[in-house]
């Protein structure tokens, strides 16, 4: 019955017979009242969707590069067909009482199979056809690749006819065996006529696919070719962390997110670029952990916020000052909390003697106190640094500091054991003096007085760095002279709560609060506050100095090295966790040493022009108590000092071919006969006339890479003068009363089209393939064979070939080989055996980091100095190179491995016994320069090798790192290896499952016992050093440049005044209904890893379909823009071309562009210039921080990827412009 | 009382990220391809907004659901079934194309094949309709983190109905933001107005389970479902012409696996199980008179699998054992009836949907917290119920036809839940009153905790396998691969992946099946891989025809 005793049912009798009697159409069992029908078998109907879901098989693999999140995927195949993808969730448990790795991904990921056969792959390998018509023409006639290669490329008009072809279409395709050959008689030829390190490769984030990376940079290392930069040029590196910790970057994986009981999410929004780790968080919450969000829009982040600090943009760091204020006041003066104390007299510099100079009546910061300065003349005295005993009052040398770390006498000393000694943290007691600290909160530049304790010791003042800090955070304690503020609320005087409410609009009172809470939680928890930091707060030219105010709160609350507190930066880091054997592997150290690696930032600045296109001079950001350092020079000017002083690297090396420098040298000392040679000008720096023709670099290789589409700050600069293609700069050269006063600059026009040749390896059109002169069709993640890892999680785990590569795709590691091999067949006519005068900079972890003592700026040039290479200049060594087995030695681990070992972070590995094993788990090379040593000539081979030589993935190797660390340290390490020490993770571990790691002196954490991975709790449980000055960590950084720009302690620095600087108008300016002045965001987006997936199919159908800008109804309405209307972003870099979308989440003045939207994908001709609109990156440019090009000066000394100036793009104001609503595309 | 089981889902919003990865999966499983390019079984939608297809919610205007008529019975919204039966050839009330969106794709090819020219080649926008060129005006999720729009928001029937109440309770200003994300699939109604719809008989329940499905082959493309189904997760195929919706992934659940859109949901928010329910009480329940009541009374369809007399009356109908001890581990059932922390999307429209949402927690508003408040303390901080962004008015229209109560209950519910754990976790001393105030003691609030935040993958899905054997002759069945539609056609996400393939793989489940089982393998199936038959039945095309076949 339809109808019920209680009245209820359906419609009405009518229907009711009506159903009863035929159901429709149909005979199906119903429910009593026909409310519905169930069917019970007979389901042959439902077959297309069983069928649909059969699969052949699933493969495991992952996505490499771009992201690094390092999920393991299920890869379905069917019929040999890539059908699509679904997470695995067989990641080793985390324990009983946490949630689990499974399942990670994220929806970029999920849609990558879509490429696999996807119209935008590239199939098979194109050529640039104006290029090709003249190769051939040329080849045919001169019968020699390398003499076509070399005829073309030396015809002035015949160049430039192909470079300005660049971008425009005409690729034609070719075959693999010509393509090969162009690329290699390129190589043969810059190799020959202009020199190796004129061959450059640009590969980023190794850790997600090992051996892809490896391959090609072990090509270009074994040629005497240059690798730049990533990290540093991205951005992401936050200089803060070598700066503070001496360390690249160490991070807790997310799974510790768990473990915090306070989060703290600062310019990070976790949902959308952590988006498989951002469950950690959700679900801690649920655990009692409070979430607190610092973000200027309402972000996807702070979704999960208990709170929501809403920090204007750039304005980070006087949020962190004003919370370091009153931590310092209520957890330090106020009242002592002795668990911050011990922490900090320990493991900080807090304690450490500071001498003060004379400046203006008062002192100024000077520097660290050392033996040196106490009469001690022994080995490493200058680096020995000094506290006061609590005791006695007397001054100590406490172990630990770089004065330890390289010294005979220093073994077994190097540790943080402090004995009988209680460092002070104050002076406090007898005199006082007033200091002189400047203030960047407002346009000009100001000076603090405050007063500081004093002490003389040694003949000098001195004070200690919590003296200074308590000063410079205006944190008052009674007896001192000098002008405080007068609590809380006094807006004028830094760094006070009221004072950042003006600054951020965060109301001061949550300022306070959430500071408090912070600390009351760590003093509770025993420390686990953590603080993930984000892009939001480093990529801006100041980021340093933000982070360093915010690492200040955790560093003071006890809160790092512990689980679940401490720093967690998650900005396009990476955790190469097998990092010696991929180094090796990646340097061809196993061959030569020494690498030629480049600082990226530098590199692109230099040889894009940028630096011709300057507003202001170097010192136009230096402290109103500078001392002149940097007066008359401008940013380029830096860079060549820091080149010439062997700070940084610098390639191309010399005006000329280094090759041709080590015939002339002969067999003379290399040192003594550079030095010679450079003090009587008959050789120079390239760096000093970049311009000149015979300092260009000449091929530049991406691989896994999108340079021109994504990280390419200034994308319009590359375009014209790298390139030489057309572009839409509408920059002015540098005014001449701002031009460089060292580095030479040409009158004119500066050179367009520096390449001779680009080559791009991928399996997508994207920018930098259209640009491309060769381009190589490549495998994609699911058709191959690699390694990788994170930081987010421990494990390690496979990629493996689902298919193999399809069409005429290849794997990066084929491809190399391929170019290789033809490359020796060429040079055997052409090069032959040749030796190399590399000259390399002063590098952290090794005693160059200890060569310029005080961290002074002495110029041999000037006359500071004597020249002395490896000391005040870089060091130069002769490398022997047989052009002709370039291809047998990529394919074979050489025999400097069992000769000299391997060494990380100034640990020495010797794999003797990994490298017999690996001879026959893999077999050897038969003839040739690798005869009898180990075949890596596979993928998969070499995936075993670079697990075979890493301590994490090696427990021998691991127990014994840290057996020699423990006779540097005299503290106990070994055993947190020990239960490892026969562990072998193997290739074939991996492909069938995630593996965890094992704890290794690669890295600064634990997992010992299971735990989670925090960064430093060796450091703060064992007593390591941290790898910097004073073997702690650091607050107070004393070089002269540090100085110069007013940096010495944790600061407030506001963003860059594009107005001031470059005369762009300031933000805000308005032509009401028409355009808007605002500041010009790029964060990651939600529809893309970089420029991958912002092309997929997928991810434009659920967004907007292509390039937007995000901006606030305020914005929107005065420029006269509705959701969905075309923009143009514009200004003097270039011109982007977008639609809008109208978010209230939006702060008024700001938009977002995020991150690595391309033109290749639904961009139309802009109205400004007639041409394509361009990238996201074509509206920003480079802008190089003095203080990230200091080395040789202890933890600010050069390593790859750890410490170089920042591609920083954040401080950027741009124009946003109503355009026509009719747009065309060509 | 008739006990039947049914496969439910749990979504907890509190914990999602709004990434749409369980949308990009699903529709890489399931429809990528020709005829359903608009379609997304599984979407995504940022709230405020207006949802997919544009203002779903609003039955006004799409007459989706049931209503109560003035004689306490229910009938369809778009009209009886005499009425539907009478109008079988006039057009339903459906969304148009541009109300969910207009697909489109790019002519990628330009990119690789571009002659030399005087600038970048790009790849220009084309309708998957029409293939000429397009705008890109909507899509099916335009309101992405918007948290809606000034210029749009009323466009969001919740935020209308609510401005409707009281002017200024949703602003869409900086300061009082919020947003949040409601994933959304077929919600496998128990009183599923979609079936009733359905004039071919084409629609069904399964028995076993619950799960909703077009018989693809009965299918006759009236289309009465579409507008049957209030929450628009029923699908037109434009190249069958056939109905198309979310089928619970039974392909995977049938043999134990969770949906796609739940193994791959990296927000680990969903939870799959099993409901026992009395079927003859579902009428009565969704015809209750007060919309508020609906909630309760759909609780009150739900049984207690481990109540004796239900496990009783379960065999009777032919559960399983495995069934129902499945049904008493099952995670949705611990949190929509015994917890009560998971509510039904928009019960109102009386289809008794069975996927259940936990609504999200929020920042508190500013106001609140520049006065002060204590942090660390439970009444607070974590029970300001009433000061987060969320306006509880907006979730109830979502979940309790409008009444805060049950919202503001479980929102109580989730603070007490961190409150309690956070002394926990301190290792402080443990404060009973805290779950006391919502009604719940120690342990238990310790095990909701576990559950929700811990969540291990088999905690997650509790799913049954009892009816696989017939699952798995299934698949031996002659293959539709290549069927008009079929994943063997091209289509715009698949491209060259969906070029025709082979019919009747080998798959792993069949393999399995031929292997282990102890029946003879259905030897219907026109093809036999020989490497690894097993002797079991009588490969096609191996041995002449004989009579009796």
């Amino acid at each position: 019955m339809t109808t019920r005793a209680d009245g209820t049912g359906t419609d009405g009798p009518a229907s009711d017979l009506l159903l009863r009697t035929g159901r429709f159409f149909t005979r199906r069992p119903t429910s009593p009242d026909l409310r519905a029908q169930y069917l019970d078998g007979g389901r042959e109907g439902d077959v297309f969707y069983r069928d649909r879901w059969s699969h052949d098989k699933i493969v495991r693999s992952t996505h490499g590069v771009n992201c690094t999140g390092s999920c393991s995927w299920k890869v379905y195949v069917k019929d040999g067909i890539i059908t699509w993808e679904t997470q695995e969730t067989d990641y080793p448990s985390v324990g009983p009482d946490s949630p689990e790795y499974e399942p990670r991904g994220c929806p970029r990921g999920a849609a990558f199979s879509w490429y696999t056969y996807s119209p935008t792959r590239i199939r098979y390998p194109y050529a640039r056809g104006v290029l090709v018509e003249m190769y051939r023409e040329a080849k045919a006639r001169l019968g020699d690749p390398v003499l076509a290669w070399a005829e073309v490329t030396g015809d002035p008009d015949r160049r430039r006819r192909y470079q300005r072809a660049r971008g425009k279409g005409g690729h034609v395709r070719v075959s693999w065996a010509e393509a090969v050959e162009i690329v290699a008689a390129a190589h043969v030829h810059t190799v020959r006529t202009h020199g190796p390190d004129r061959v450059v490769g640009f590969s980023p984030i190794p850790a997600m696919s090992m051996v892809s990376h490896a391959a090609g940079s072990r090509f270009v290392q074994l040629l005497g070719g240059v690798m730049t930069s990533f990290y540093d040029w991205y951005a992401d590196l936050p200089v803060a962390s070598p700066q503070v910790f001496g360390d690249q970057t160490d991070v807790p994986e997310s799974g510790d997110w768990w473990n915090a009981t306070y989060l703290l999410v600062w310019g990070s929004n976790v949902p959308v670029t952590r988006t498989p780790d951002a469950h950690w968080m959700a679900e801690a919450r649920y655990k009692g952990q409070k979430v607190v969000v610092v973000s200027p829009d309402y972000s996807d982040a702070t979704k999960f916020a208990d709170q929501w600090l809403p920090a204007q943009p750039g304005t980070d760091g006087a949020l962190a000052m004003a919370m370091g204020h009153v931590i310092l006041r209520e957890f330090f003066v106020d009242r002592k909390v002795r668990f911050f104390t011990d922490f900090v007299r320990r493991t900080t510099d807090l304690p450490f003697l500071v001498t003060l100079e004379q400046r203006d009546g008062a002192y100024v910061p000077g520097r660290f106190l050392t033996a040196a300065d106490l009469g001690d003349t022994g080995e490493g005295a200058a680096w020995k640094t000094v506290v006061l005993d609590e005791r006695t009052g007397e001054p100590v040398v406490p172990n630990g500091s770089l004065g330890f770390r390289h010294t005979d006498s220093g073994v077994g000393r190097w540790n943080l054991d402090l004995g009988e000694v209680v460092p002070r943290l104050s002076a406090l007691g007898r005199e006082a003096a007033e200091v002189l600290l400047p203030r960047f909160d407002s346009a000009d530049a100001g000076v603090l007085r405050r007063g500081v304790p004093v002490r003389r010791v040694g003949g000098k003042l001195v004070t200690t760095v919590h003296d200074l800090m308590l000063a410079q955070y205006g944190v008052h304690r009674p007896g001192l002279p000098g002008r405080w503020p007068s609590g809380y609320d006094d807006a004028d005087e830094p760094y006070t709560p009221a004072w950042q409410e003006a600054l951020t609009s965060v109301p001061a009172a949550q300022a306070v609060r959430v500071a408090r809470e912070l600390a009351t939680n760590s003093e509770e928890s025993g420390g686990r506050s953590m603080i993930i930091m984000g892009a939001g707060i480093c990529q801006w030219f100041h980021g340093d100095a933000t982070y360093r105010a915010v690492l200040a709160l955790l560093m003071l609350t006890g809160a790092m090295g512990r689980n679940g507190g401490g720093w967690a930066h998650y900005v396009g880091q990476e955790k190469c966790r097998p990092l010696t054997g991929w180094a090796a592997m990646a340097s061809a150290t196993d061959w030569q040493r020494p690498p030629r690696t480049m600082i990226g930032t530098a590199f692109w600045y230099t040889h894009t022009d940028q630096w011709r296109y300057d507003g202001y001079r170097a010192d136009a950001l230096a402290s109103p108590l500078a001392g002149g350092l940097l007066a008359g020079m401008s940013t380029i000017d830096t860079i060549a000092l820091s080149a010439r002083l062997g700070w940084m690297p610098s390639y191309p090396q010399f005006d000329r071919n280094p090759l041709d420098l080590a015939d002339e040298i002969g067999d003379a000392d290399v040192g003594p006969a550079v030095v010679e040679r450079l003090r009587d000008g008959r050789l120079r720096f390239a760096i000093d006339d970049p311009d000149a023709p015979e300092n260009w670099p000449r091929c530049l290789t991406l691989w896994r890479a999108n340079l021109l589409g994504s990280s390419a700050k200034g994308d319009e600069y590359f375009l014209r003068h790298l390139l030489g293609t057309h572009d839409n700069l509408r920059a002015a050269q540098t005014a001449p009363d701002r031009r460089p006063r060292d580095v030479a600059w040409r009158d004119g026009d500066p050179p367009e089209g520096k390449l001779d040749l680009l080559l791009a390896l991928d399996f997508r059109m994207t920018s930098s393939t259209l640009l491309a002169d060769v381009v190589f069709p490549a495998a994609t993640w699911y058709e191959k064979h690699d390694l990788n890892t994170t930081d987010m999680h421990p494990f390690v785990h496979a990629f493996n070939p689902a298919i193999d590569p399809p069409f005429e795709t290849r794997t990066d590691f084929d491809a190399f080989h391929a170019v290789a091999r033809r490359f020796d067949e060429l040079a055997a006519g052409h090069l032959g055996v040749r030796r190399d005068v590399v000259a390399v900079p002063l590098q952290h972890d090794t005693p160059g980091e200890t060569a310029q003592p005080g961290g002074r700026v002495l110029d041999w040039r000037t006359g500071d100095c004597e020249p002395v290479p490896g000391r005040t200049m870089p060091g130069f060594t002769v490398v022997e190179r047989d052009y002709t087995a370039i291809a047998d030695k990529m394919a074979s681990i050489g025999p400097l491995v069992d000769r000299l070992g391997l060494s990380t972070k100034g640990i020495t590995y010797r794999p003797h016994e990994e490298i017999a094993e690996l001879a026959h788990t893999n077999g050897v090379m038969l003839g040739g320069a690798g005869d009898g040593r180990p075949a890596i000539d596979t993928d998969a081979r070499m995936a075993e090798a670079i697990l075979a030589l890493s301590a994490t993935t090696n427990g021998r190797l691991a127990v014994q790192g840290f057996r020699e660390l423990e006779r540097r340290t005299g503290v106990r390490l070994a055993d947190l290896a020990e239960g490892s020490e026969e562990r072998r993770i193997r290739f074939a571990d991996t492909q069938a499952r995630p593996v965890p790691v094992i704890t290794s002196p690669e890295w600064s954490g634990s997992e010992t016992g299971g735990r989670r991975y925090a960064p430093f709790t060796v450091n703060v449980e064992r007593g390591k050093p941290w790898h910097t000055l004073t073997g702690r960590m650091h607050f107070l950084l004393d070089h002269d440049w540090m100085h110069e720009l007013g940096e010495t302690l944790p600061i407030f620095r506001a963003p860059l005044d594009m107005h001031r600087l470059f005369g762009e108008p300031p933000v805000g300016t308005s032509e009401p209904g028409t355009s808007v002045a605002v500041r010009y965001l790029t964060p990651h987006s939600k529809w893309s890893i970089h420029s991958e997936y912002q092309d997929n199919l997928f991810m434009l159908s659920l967004s907007r379909g292509g390039p937007v800008v995000w901006m606030s109804p305020q914005d929107a309405a005065a420029a006269g823009v509705r959701d969905n209307d075309w923009v143009e972003a514009v200004n003097r870099n270039g011109v982007v071309v977008l639609r809008a979308i109208v978010s209230h989440r939006m702060p008024e003045g700001t938009v977002y562009v995020h991150h690595a939207q391309e033109r290749v994908v639904n961009v139309p001709v802009s109205e400004t210039t007639g041409r394509r609109g361009g990238i996201h990156n074509s509206a920003t440019r480079i802008l190089v921080k003095p203080t990230h090009l200091i080395g040789g000066y202890g933890q600010l000394s050069y390593a790859f990827n750890y410490l170089g100036p920042t591609g920083n793009q954040r401080d950027e104001v741009t124009v946003i412009r109503r355009r026509a609503q009719e747009v065309r595309y060509r | 009382m008739k006990v039947m089981a049914q496969l439910g889902m749990v979504m907890n919003l509190d914990k999602c990220i709004g990434c749409h990865t369980c949308s990009v999966t699903c529709k890489q499983a399931w429809t990528n391809r020709a005829g359903v390019e608009y379609v997304w079984f599984n979407n995504v939608e940022t709230r405020p907004g207006q949802g997919y297809p544009r203002r779903y919610q609003d039955q006004d205007r799409w007459r989706g659901g049931w209503v109560r008529n003035r004689r306490g019975r229910l009938t369809l919204r778009a009209g009886g079934r005499v009425h539907k039966l009478l109008s079988i050839f006039a057009n339903p009330v459906l969304p148009n194309i541009r109300d969910y969106y207009e697909p489109w794709t790019y002519d990628y090819e330009t990119l690789v094949d571009a002659p030399l020219g005087d600038d970048f080649p790009v790849a220009e926008p084309r309708s998957l309709l029409s293939g000429r060129p397009m705008s890109v005006e909507w899509s099916a999720n335009w309101d992405d983190d918007l948290g809606g729009i000034p210029e749009q928001g009323e466009l969001d029937p919740i935020v209308e109905r609510i401005r409707r109440a009281s002017e200024d309770k949703v602003r869409f200003e900086y300061e009082q933001a919020f947003m949040f994300y409601l994933p959304r699939i077929c919600e496998h109604c128990l009183n599923p107005a979609c079936v009733a719809s359905c004039p071919s008989g084409a629609m069904y329940k399964r028995v076993e389970d619950g799960i909703v499905l077009v018989d693809q082959d009965r299918c006759r493309g009236w289309r009465m479902c579409v507008t049957g189904c209030p929450y628009k997760k029923i699908y037109f195929n434009h190249r069958t012409g056939k109905a198309e919706k979310c089928t619970f992934c039974y392909p995977r659940v049938e043999v134990g696996l969770p949906t796609v859109c739940s193994e791959t949901c990296v927000g680990r928010l969903r939870y799959i199980g099993l409901f026992l329910y009395d079927a003859d009480r579902v009428t009565e329940a969704a015809s209750v008179e007060d919309e508020h009541d609906l909630y309760e009374a759909q609780l009150g369809v739900l049984l207690d699998p481990h109540d004796p007399a239900v496990v009783a009356a379960a065999h009777r109908d032919g559960i399983d054992p495995e069934w129902v001890e499945a049904a008493q581990r099952s995670p949705v059932h611990k949190l929509v009836v015994q917890y009560r922390v998971a509510l039904p999307l928009h019960p109102e429209f009386r289809t008794m949907p069975m996927v259940w949402y936990v609504p999200p927690l929020s920042p508190v508003v500013d106001r609140l917290t520049e006065t002060g408040h204590d942090g660390e303390s439970a009444g607070n901080l974590f029970g300001a119920i009433d000061a987060l962004r969320i306006p509880v008015d907006y979730l109830a229209e979502l979940f309790t036809a409008g009444d805060p109560e049950p919202v503001t209950r479980v929102l109580r519910t989730l603070a007490a839940m961190r409150a309690f754990m956070r002394d926990v976790t301190l290792g402080r001393e443990i404060d009973e009153s805290i779950p006391a105030s919502v009604g719940m003691g120690a342990e238990e609030i310790m095990e909701m905790y576990r559950l929700l935040a811990i969540a291990k993958y088999d905690e997650r899905y509790v799913i049954p396998t009892a009816h696989v054997v017939e699952a798995h002759q299934l698949e031996e069945i002659g293959c539709s691969l290549d069927v008009d539609g079929g994943p063997g056609m091209g289509g715009p996400f698949g491209e060259a992946s969906g070029r025709p393939a082979p019919v009747s793989v080998e798959t792993f489940h069949a393999l399995r099946d031929r292997q282990t089982s102890d029946t003879v393998a259905d030897t219907s199936a026109d093809r036999v891989n020989l490497l690894n038959w097993d002797g079991k039945g009588r490969p096609a095309g191996l041995f002449p025809p004989r009579d009796s076949r």
